[in-house]
């Protein structure tokens, strides 16, 4: 079986805030960690490697530096990686992120099943994976949150859908997208870490990816655009009350009274 | 299209502030500058550097299409067993107050087996016109088929925005249409606002930080978004005015290659987001085993607990406990933080709360910025007195 993990390097901190008289983001330069949700479909992917034999290989998208998490993918036992790396797909949203994972996925030949963590922490928007699948041809299931069978063409998966759970066998090839903790993940070996070649990891550029359109990358290629950012609103109909701690255990005891919680 | 350097214009003082300017860490200089692919086109080099340093250079204006081909703001009307999911009801409210703008109708999809009442649930809720794909292969969701019937429902009605609930099943289907027609597609808008010219403005927080962005799709359409359940609010019933327009798909159209092997009913489990009171604690907490004198105090106030998504990552708890863009929106009578310093992240699944009271012993937490009543003080000591005061 052929199995490809798409990863994403992510911020190391959520900290990130706007300066309320420049406008200026102010990001502290901590170094990037492996998308959490990522290690749920990587360790599915170990786990089906060892049953059906095989290979994984992930992907990701990234600055130079997303290398570094891309290392710790064959830490935990991947056998390649992929890194698509190129400003040609700076400002990317939705579409031409996924427009641009899936040139990449073409330009790594065949695959069984590909394998995406939920969301990531940063952009959150969970979109990606399903976006991916549609402009490959192939149908997907989010929320994965237990393999219960697979075949040489096929997949069973469960997921929860708002009040059921749904259990359905896919064709492969498919892509699925991991709930957290669907399986509990492996730390990275040090003593992989160490055996690490340098050929196991390909960076590619924009002109790397056969028959990639670049007018469908990047900031470009994104029909969302951000018009503008702003701190959010404050809410302005609000009292701040300071004193002792028996002052305001007192008042907010007094205040849920007043409201009828207590 | 892109950044252009003038590195003529650039000495090494405007290089190193161009290089502080940068918030993602993706300008370099040695002499020269250098922009990475860790840019992420924010413009700030553009607009704060020096002037001339860093230029945007468009290339020929994009295309736009045209805008007055498409109509209306339609919501996708999640439905199962025929019961029509809240959050849709919650995006009517919606789209009836982005219409007043452009004049446009508020219309509906609605893809399931046997949705009749559904239908005329939607009616009265103020839709103008439902459309109906009604199916006996449509009675699960399976990916393939619901997406077809919204393409086809895109293709045939053209409206200019779509709305879809941020549910499990919105947030497959959503961007595999979108994927599909090639639309801009935003997640888990926090508000929504119309321009005359029919864009649609949507924001929601960005850059995983506290920042908010309002994003539009000024060249295409239509434009697609999804919202999370308790955002917005269901308006009140009304006498229907409005139709339903039955709509069919070609039997090849409703095969995919997936097979529903069985649905079952997930067992009841007590769920914050119909929680009532809530009782929030964050990284404030220094231990665990202080979570026992938490969850004592929560249950004098009847509050269900629940947590930010550090103590999630920390395993003290499980996801589902977990407020904010990644866990759960809640929208209780009453919500009190303790020990929660107030992210976007977490203000954007909490912050439509009735009641918002905030307890950190930082004055600067950031969530005293959306409580309606800030206590600047130690949790552990007024949570303890307040359980004295309420006695037992």
């Amino acid at each position: 079986m052929d199995l490809i993990v798409c990863v994403k390097q992510v911020p190391g901190t959520t900290n990130v805030e706007v300066d309320p008289v420049t406008g200026v983001l102010k990001r502290d330069g901590v170094a990037g960690k492996l998308n959490p949700y990522d290690l749920f479909a990587l360790e599915a992917a170990f786990r089906i490697r060892e049953k059906t034999g095989g290979t994984v290989r992930t992907l990701s998208m990234g600055p130079n530096q997303a290398v570094q998490s891309l290392r710790e993918t064959l830490a935990m036992g991947a056998d390649s990686a992929v890194l698509l790396s190129d400003r040609k797909f700076a400002g990317a949203d939705v579409q031409a992120t996924s427009y641009a994972i899936q040139s990449g996925i073409r330009a790594m030949g065949g695959f069984d099943l590909i394998l995406c963590g939920k969301q990531t922490t940063d952009g959150d928007t969970a979109q990606v994976g399903a976006e991916v699948a549609e402009m490959l041809g192939i149908e997907h299931a989010t929320n994965v949150s237990e393999i219960s069978e697979i075949t040489k063409d096929s997949i069973t998966v469960t997921f929860s859908l708002d009040d059921v759970l749904q259990m359905q066998k896919m064709s492969l090839p498919c892509l699925i997208t991991l709930e957290k903790d669907a399986f509990t993940p492996r730390l990275p070996s040090f003593r992989r870490m160490k055996a690490i070649k340098e050929e196991q990891i390909t960076v590619l550029t924009a002109a790397d990816l056969p028959g990639l359109e670049e007018k469908r990358c990047g900031l470009k290629g994104s029909p969302t655009q951000v018009e503008k950012i702003f701190p959010p609103e404050k809410n302005s109909d609000k009292e701040t009350f300071r004193g002792t701690s028996d002052e305001l255990s007192e008042t907010l005891y007094g205040l849920l009274k007043a409201k009828k919680f207590i | 299209m892109g950044l252009v350097i003038h590195q003529e214009k650039i000495d090494p003082a405007a290089g190193e502030k161009l290089v502080s300017i940068c918030p993602f860490g993706a300008i370099s200089y040695d002499g020269k500058l250098h922009i990475s692919s860790a840019c992420k086109m924010c413009k700030l080099c553009v607009k704060k550097g020096p002037e001339g340093a860093v230029t945007f250079e468009e290339e020929a204006p994009a295309a736009v299409c045209n805008k007055d081909e498409w109509k209306g703001v339609a919501v996708f009307a999640e439905q199962r067993r025929g019961r029509v999911h809240p959050v849709s009801l919650e995006l009517v409210g919606k789209a009836r107050e982005l219409v007043k703008v452009t004049g446009h109708p508020v219309l509906a999809l609605l893809i399931g087996s046997n949705v009749r009442e559904a239908a005329e649930e939607l009616l009265s809720y103020g839709v103008d016109r439902v459309y109906v794909y009604d199916d006996p292969a449509l009675q699960d969701f399976v990916i393939t088929p619901y997406a077809n019937a919204f393409a086809d429902f895109i293709e045939r009605v053209k409206p200019s925005s779509i709305l879809v609930g941020a549910t499990v099943l919105g947030r497959s289907l959503a961007p595999k249409v979108a994927a599909r027609v090639r639309a801009g597609l935003t997640a888990d808008c926090t508000m929504l606002e119309m321009k005359e010219n029919t864009d649609l403005v949507q924001i929601r927080p960005a850059f995983g930080g506290n920042i908010m962005a309002r994003i539009v799709t000024p060249n295409t359409r239509p434009q697609f978004c999804t919202v999370r359940y308790k955002i917005f609010s269901a308006p009140e019933k009304e006498a229907p005015h409005g139709e339903i327009v039955s709509m069919a798909l070609p039997a090849e159209k409703l095969a995919g290659k997936t097979e529903v092997l069985r649905t079952v009913k997930k067992p009841e489990e007590t769920d914050i987001s119909d929680a009532e009171v809530i009782l929030a604690v964050g990284r404030g907490v220094k231990s665990r085993d202080d979570l026992e004198f938490i969850a004592g105090i929560a249950e004098k106030l009847g509050a269900k607990l629940a947590c930010t998504r550090p103590l999630v990552e920390a395993g003290w708890f499980d996801a589902k406990h977990q407020i904010g863009l990644s866990g759960r929106t809640v929208k209780p009578k009453l919500i009190i933080t303790a020990g929660v310093s107030g992210s976007v992240q977490f203000a954007a699944g909490m912050r439509s709360s009735d009641v918002i009271i905030a307890i950190n012993n930082d004055p600067n937490a950031s969530v005293f910025d959306i409580a309606h009543y800030g206590f600047v003080g130690d949790l552990y000591e007024i949570l303890p007195k307040l359980a004295e005061k309420m006695g037992g």
